[in-house]
């Protein structure tokens, strides 16, 4: 197992310098530079810059040298300083914009993963125990409706009814007289009216899919021979059935938890947008619209490298949970 | 018979007239059409029959494990172990405390699959433990010392490496052998086997045949031995059941079905097995026509279609009743005595 996971991370590391480069070749490849994009910024607020003045800057920040030697310096100012970067858009640091808006995304995301598996993993697993029963029935159609509606209109209509029936303010993560109040009470309370909005619509999209899932793959193991010889031990039907096909058909979750990741840093970018949330989602938006490149491409890298952990852990996961594979 | 009668002393297992139903789209499917059939304590009963005849259902209608879509449609199966108490297991639901009981600790059984009949992702030793734990109390430590004395019981080498061991490890007879060392965990009255061998190479069925008899002959329980081979039967029954298409056609001692067959059908089975050295050049006798399609049985004896010995307004109106013989022999047809002494010579 060890020696599996040291080769899974091993084999992980010239994917990772590959993305890197990748990033970075995305992040020079519009015309012009950092320079040119300072000098138009410049430009708009009347103040010039000469070509004297763009050629020195360039011979200070480095641009004039190969491509190369510039990709060293981005990289090694990533790995050994955590410096992503100037975002000119919002004229700051891409590592603070990114910072301040992690652990908001992050919980956001980790609490609609949570509920999308509560939901999806019971349902599925009673919809496919009582297949073509009245509930299961009913649970398909939620799920194709859930499936079927897009999260932004979903979180359209929730907010219009909080607002013209629960007279509760929408959009955000607060009441605008909390913003920027510090923590208390009344503010987690104020959170909670705001963050259930989000993680409904969030839970209902994800969870439609899951069950959908995780009825058919119990259906697939509910047949098998092994199921009968649970039966024949003499385990109640709870017993049977979730320790032996509910583990089996847990394997596609497992495996796919780990991209998840990914996910869980740029949230649902639409739906963040929608509901106005202090979340990455609508930076990266806005970052890829206004060529904010230092921002957009730290972006890519991120959700890069967070997709190869992810798949990193998923795999390690898999084999923890599944002795087939382990052993493979 | 009176269906008031209490069990003989000696018996284990008892079958009346059970019926299990398939209603299906295109009709309905007598799978197990009024079979009767007894065990006795410590005996071996081979039950023969082609596919489709309803040999498995029948003994998932004693384990109450029938397919959701199944109907028990009547008969009555009685089973009292060695514990004494006795068991209607056909008034028994499903998923009911009695029967659970029943299961895994009074009855065990053992499935043809041996490659999916075990969970993939837990190891032979838990997957025994659990059974044992379940029904015998023990805790963790002497489940697991018992799990590890069953899998020397059952030939495994290095048993308490195997008990870390998953399924996907071992080959095919040596997770038979994991199956057979967790039907026998809770020291069963009866263990049902369902075609333990048609999975497996000859040789390797050889090595379980011999298995499931030393075990039988040490722990005096009786088996259910459920097969479409007769050279099986042979080699591991004392009594031998007959079934074509939902019933029994022919129940006797293992001698008397090899050498005096009284059903047509058991002789026409008989005559088709290749012999060595016998009828060299000559084809070898095959029954005519094919089995019936399960929506429309034959009416009266639903061989007669393919019986070389039918009489027409006989067999294709009346069923046969059961005939018994002194020997204990009994078959469904009406000229069964005729061929009380034809046995093939």
């Amino acid at each position: 197992m060890t020696a599996f996971i040291f080769r899974r991370a091993l084999l992980s590391i010239p994917t990772l310098i590959f993305i890197s480069f990748i990033s970075f070749v995305i992040i020079q490849l519009p015309p012009g530079d950092f320079v040119t994009a300072y000098a138009a910024q410049l430009r708009q607020s009347g103040e010039y810059l000469s070509a004297a003045q763009e050629a020195m800057l360039r011979e200070q920040f480095g641009l004039n040298d190969p491509m190369l030697v510039q990709y060293w310096r981005w990289i090694t100012n990533i790995v050994f300083r955590g410096d992503f970067g100037f975002s000119l858009e919002w004229n700051a640091p891409v590592s603070t914009l990114i910072w301040d808006r992690l652990g908001l995304t992050l919980a956001i995301s980790s609490l609609s993963l949570v509920f999308t598996w509560l939901i999806a993993i019971p349902v599925g697993v009673y919809s496919a125990t009582r297949q073509y029963s009245f509930f299961d029935h009913l649970f398909t159609i939620f799920g194709f409706l859930g499936k079927g509606t897009p999260d932004f209109l979903l979180a359209l209509v929730l907010m219009w009814i909080g607002f013209a029936y629960l007279h509760i303010d929408v959009g955000g993560l607060f009441s605008p007289q909390y913003q920027n109040a510090p923590w208390s009470l009344d503010k987690v309370i104020n959170l909670l009216t705001h963050l259930w909005i989000p993680l409904v619509v969030l839970a209902t999209g994800g969870a439609a899919g899951l069950i959908r899932v995780m009825r058919a793959n119990m259906l697939d193991e509910l047949g098998k021979p092994y199921v009968e010889t649970a039966y024949a031990q003499g385990l109640s039907e709870r017993q049977v059935v979730w320790n032996y096909p509910v583990r089996v058909a847990l394997n596609p979750f497992i495996s796919t938890v780990g991209w998840s990741l990914p996910a869980l840093f740029s949230g649902d970018v639409i739906t963040a947008v929608v509901l106005n949330l202090p979340t990455t989602g609508p930076l990266l938006l806005k970052a890829l619209q206004t060529q904010d490149m230092y921002l957009a491409g730290s972006f890519i890298l991120i959700l890069s490298v967070f997709t190869v952990i992810g798949t990193l852990v998923s795999d390690i996961l898999l084999a923890w949970f599944d002795p087939r594979i382990r052993y493979a | 018979m009176d269906t008031k009668a209490p069990m003989p002393a000696e018996r284990l297992l008892d079958l009346e007239d059970v019926h299990v139903h398939f209603p299906m789209r295109e009709g309905l499917v007598k799978a197990v059409n009024g079979v009767t059939y007894h065990v006795d304590k410590g005996e071996v009963l081979g039950i023969v029959g082609e596919s489709g005849s309803g040999k498995s259902i029948t003994a998932r209608a004693i384990m109450r494990l029938l397919p959701r879509n199944a109907q028990a449609a009547g008969g009555r199966i009685r089973l009292r172990p060695r514990t004494g108490e006795e068991f209607e297991l056909s008034a028994l639901e499903r998923n009911s405390r009695a029967v659970r009981q029943v299961r895994g600790n009074h009855i065990g059984m053992i499935f043809q699959e041996p490659m999916t009949a075990l969970s993939p992702v837990h190891t032979i030793g838990d997957q025994i433990c659990r059974t044992i734990q379940l029904h015998m109390g023990l805790d963790k430590r002497a489940a697991r010392a018992r799990a590890a004395d069953l899998l020397a019981r059952v030939r495994m080498p290095r048993p308490q490496q195997m008990l870390d061991n998953y399924p996907h490890q071992l080959s095919g007879g040596m997770r038979q052998r994991a199956m057979i060392a967790l039907a026998i965990s809770c020291n069963p009255s009866l263990l049902i086997a369902d075609e333990p061998t048609t999975a497996l190479d000859v040789t390797t069925e050889a090595q379980i045949l011999d298995l499931l008899r030393e075990l039988q002959a040490e722990s005096g329980m009786a088996i259910v031995f459920i097969t479409h081979n007769f050279g099986v039967v042979a080699d591991i029954a004392d009594r031998v059941a007959v079934m074509y298409l939902g019933r029994i056609v022919e129940t006797a001692s293992v001698d008397d079905i090899f050498y005096a067959p009284k059903h047509p059908y058991t002789r026409a089975l008989l005559n088709s097995i290749p012999r060595l050295g016998v009828d060299q050049g000559r084809r070898l006798p095959t029954i005519p026509g094919m089995v019936p399609d399960p929506f429309s049985v034959p009416a009266g004896c639903a061989f007669n279609p393919r019986c070389t010995h039918a009489v027409a307004g006989v067999c294709d109106v009346e069923t046969p009743p059961q005939r018994q013989f002194a020997n204990g022999q009994s078959a469904r047809c009406h000229f069964a005595d005729t061929f009380a002494e034809a046995a093939h010579a």
